[in-house]
């Protein structure tokens, strides 16, 4: 019934090999009771797309014992199931016998509802409003006079009254925070212009006189919250998006008690002296020290270190390092909030900086512009009253010049194009988490990328399977299958085809390798040490300790190097920065031979090894402090703290959990080309938005002087905002045929040259 | 001018039920899912009543 289940969706084609499937406690942590002894849990399913897709999952939901109901929401992708009793109905595996992965993703906040739908009752309502007030209008317009006049001016004004209160309101709190806090912001002259056109307009109709500009003031407000929900509904979708994610950091584990009881808690109430058991495929939760068992860990999120290390008793662990082959026993040596994923978070709030200072371009504007178009009206008022003593034509003057300089096509024209650019972002698998990111993207010059994880993929790939024996390989790739090490993996991918010697009795011995028997002899697959018991010669050989040997009956018959794989197009990308004119650096935890060699084949010349996150803050701000607008592009949890020191950051959809809503942007494709796609979006995102800066500059020019001098009626302003708001968002749209689709060839030929050049160095 | 007098309420009422429906149908979650929306009405139901 998987129709379509692998790889179908459009933004997630990333290899979910490493992620790790919720275990029950878990997703019963991560359920919320209903009361009545009901249930529900939401789980992520990314692959959902379809109505095949959709029927399969809830019909086989709904069959499992104790669920009450299952229903799929395809535009976030995911199910909420609810459920019965204690113990949580085996809902992933049921996913996964259907083909489709499930996870958990981080707890919602509910705020974010709220504001979404607030702004479109507040859209619906000034919509009803504009429409009706504008066919009222029309008719005076048309030439409606007398008692008809007035009684349309009157009917207009009471439905004028509601679309102020409630769609208005948004700018009134808006403008009424910004001048408490003694800033100005586009708010502040659309809050003006609106409420002293209604004014005026009511004192008109009070007076019988010929001008009212209800029209006008409300379908200002209608033009803006368009532009406004739009914006929202793309940051909201990008955001959705990132938090569909798998999650990679514990919830819980299992404690084991003195009596020996087992428990499983959620990380909060985990406390130092506690001991966790830690399966193999789990991240450690907290800080803590091994007692018992031995493993190979995979630090590449927590250290950047690329290599699995060996663990053994009395080797402290840091939290979020991922267990990779063997059960630990662990003593907890910190509680969570001590681990060091809250020293991470610690360290990222005090870097938090570069983004606090900036200021939205809009809101630049709108500072110049708001104190001149308030000016310009006052003193429109004082020149008419000097001229010819008529307070009231003066201030009717006055307030037809606000109406028509009252920013519509500047409030319009920066979000439109944020969305226009957010939206192709969104095509190419990157999300834009909000629009100050691309405006503060568009003005870097430099770009610090980490290296395991971000310039790799933090996973081995076998490079010298072409001199191996392609019958050893196969033996050696069945073995690996069984494995979940990383080499295992890379090796397991080499699986030939069926009619070699079956394999009898493997067992995987965490932190050496697997051993199995087949047609009489043994063989073992792991390090070298331990696999090639008799080659006592080659234990320290060529590839140190750790080389990765094939033995049968511990004689060496193949050996396998191993390097990490650089992310697709990685070279290309780095290359697109360059000409873009951003420097390129590379900041890592890893040793300085292992990124001299990635630096090497990426062509980077700059580069600072064995840094510690605070090392990488530092690095930032001292580029920062040389008027250095730094993007850096980061996953593991050392990087977070640099993500968010950095002017603006880039995360890949593999990063830790915290590292992802510390980035401003998140790519969810393999390919490393996302970063200077993004950067390149965001730059002629920024020319375009300048561009309707300036059309909307031009549009004031024109109509301004004709307002001054008082040819200005409703009609005139009716036609001139909308024409005007009709030219920026025509503008924005031409962002959507921009980028052509050029450099993929380019890059294609480039992973071919990184390939080979990947063989040579080996 | 009589006819205006009951003409523009009834159009006003008109388009006041037209947001009531709007702002119902939001609240009522309809727009929570669209793209499921527009996948679901391919899916065959069976007779009994769903859950």
């Amino acid at each position: 019934m998987s129709c379509c289940a692998p790889g179908a969706e459009m933004a997630l084609d990333l290899d979910s090999g490493t992620s790790v499937l919720p275990s029950s406690q878990e997703i019963k942590l991560a359920s919320r009771s209903l009361g009545d002894g009901l249930s529900q849990t939401d789980l992520s399913v990314p692959t959902v797309h379809c109505a095949a897709c959709i029927q399969s999952i809830e019909t086989a939901l709904r069959k499992l014992d104790r669920v009450e109901s299952a229903r799929v929401n395809l535009s976030t992708k995911r199910v909420s199931v609810q459920w019965r009793g204690d113990d949580v109905p085996p809902l992933v595996a049921a996913l996964g016998r259907l083909g489709y992965q499930a996870h958990l993703f981080a707890p919602e906040v509910d705020e974010k509802d709220k504001t979404l739908s607030e702004l479109i009752r507040a859209v619906a309502v000034a919509g009803f409003a504009a429409g009706n007030i504008m066919l009222l209008s029309v008719s005076v317009w048309s030439g409606a006079e007398g008692p008809t006049r007035d009684l349309f001016h009157w009917v207009s004004a009471l439905i004028a009254i509601p679309a102020l209160a409630f769609a208005g309101g948004i700018f009134f709190r808006s403008a009424w925070n910004a001048l408490r806090h003694g800033r100005m912001n586009m708010d502040v002259p659309i809050a003006v212009g609106v409420s002293l056109a209604y004014a005026m307009s009511l004192y008109e109709t009070i007076n019988h006189g010929d001008h009212a500009y209800f029209d006008a003031s409300v379908s200002l407000l209608f033009f803006l919250l368009i532009g406004r929900t739009l914006d929202h509904v793309m940051r909201e979708r990008a955001r959705t998006a990132v938090k569909g994610l798998s999650q990679l950091a514990a919830r819980g584990a299992m404690v084991v008690r003195g009596d020996g009881a087992r428990d499983y808690l959620p990380i909060g109430e985990i406390e130092p002296g506690m001991q966790l058991l830690i399966a193999a495929g789990e991240r450690i939760p907290v800080d803590g020290k091994i007692i018992r068992g031995s493993s190979d860990l995979d630090c590449s999120l927590v250290s950047g270190e690329s290599t699995p290390r060996n663990a053994a008793p009395g080797e402290p662990v840091q939290a979020g390092v991922l267990n990779l082959t063997g059960p630990l026993t662990v003593q907890a040596t910190a509680a969570a909030k001590d681990s060091f994923l809250a020293e991470m978070v610690r360290l990222m709030e005090a870097a938090e900086g570069g983004r606090a200072h900036y200021r939205r371009i809009a809101d630049r504007v709108s500072a110049l512009y708001a104190p001149v178009v308030h000016l310009t009206a006052f003193a429109t008022f004082l020149g008419w009253m000097a001229a010819t003593g008529d307070w009231h034509r003066a201030m009717t003057i006055a307030i037809a010049v606000l109406i028509i300089t009252c920013p519509c096509a500047l409030g319009l024209a920066v979000p439109i194009v944020q969305v226009v650019a957010a939206r192709r972002l969104f095509e190419n698998g990157i999300m834009v988490k909000d629009g100050s990111a691309m405006e503060r993207l568009a003005t870097i010059d430099t770009a610090a990328f980490d290296k395991t994880g971000t310039l790799t993929l933090g996973q081995p790939r076998l490079i010298n399977a072409s001199s191996i024996d392609p019958a050893m390989l196969a033996i050696a790739a069945d073995m690996a299958a069984h494995s979940r090490h990383p080499y295992s993996r890379a090796i397991a991918g080499f699986a030939g085809p069926a009619g070699r010697p079956k394999l009898e009795s493997v067992s995987e011995h965490p932190g050496f390798g697997i051993e199995a028997s087949a047609a009489g002899s043994t063989w073992r697959l792991g390090r070298r040490g331990w696999a090639g018991w008799k080659a006592r010669t080659g234990g320290e050989g060529r590839h140190g300790h750790g080389g990765t040997v094939l033995t049968k009956d511990g004689i060496i018959v193949a050996t396998f190097d191993f390097e990490d794989a650089l992310r697709a197009d990685a070279r290309a990308a780095i290359r697109e920065l360059r000409d873009a004119g951003v420097a390129v650096e590379m900041l890592s935890g890893d040793t300085a031979g292992a990124c001299g060699k990635v630096a090497e084949m990426l062509d980077i010349d700059s580069f600072v090894p064995a840094l510690l996150p605070s090392g990488k803050v530092e690095h930032i701000e001292t580029l920062a402090k040389a008027e250095h607008k730094v993007l850096m592009v980061g996953d593991g949890l050392n990087d977070t703290p640099a993500l968010s020191a950095a002017h603006v950051s880039i995360a890949p959809a593999t990063a830790a959990d915290i590292g992802r809503s510390a980035a401003d942007f998140v790519f969810l494709r393999e390919s490393l080309l996302a970063v200077p796609l993004a950067v390149d979006v965001s730059r002629k995102a920024g020319s375009l938005i300048r561009q309707n800066i300036a059309i909307a500059i031009v549009y004031n020019a024109v109509a301004v002087p004709i307002a001054i001098l008082g040819h200005v009626t409703p009609l005139i302003a009716a036609i001139a905002m909308s024409a005007s708001s009709l030219l920026v968002i025509g503008n924005a749209l031409r962002l959507q045929g921009f980028v052509a689709n050029a450099p993929a060839q380019d890059a294609r030929r480039d992973r071919r040259a990184g390939v080979d050049q990947l063989a040579q160095s080996s | 001018m009589t006819t205006l007098v009951y003409l523009i309420p009834v159009a006003l009422f008109l388009g006041a039920l037209g947001l009531a429906g709007f702002l119902w149908a939001l609240r009522s979650g309809q727009y929570e899912d669209l793209d499921g929306a527009a996948e679901r009405i391919l899916i065959d139901r069976d007779d009994k009543p769903d859950l």
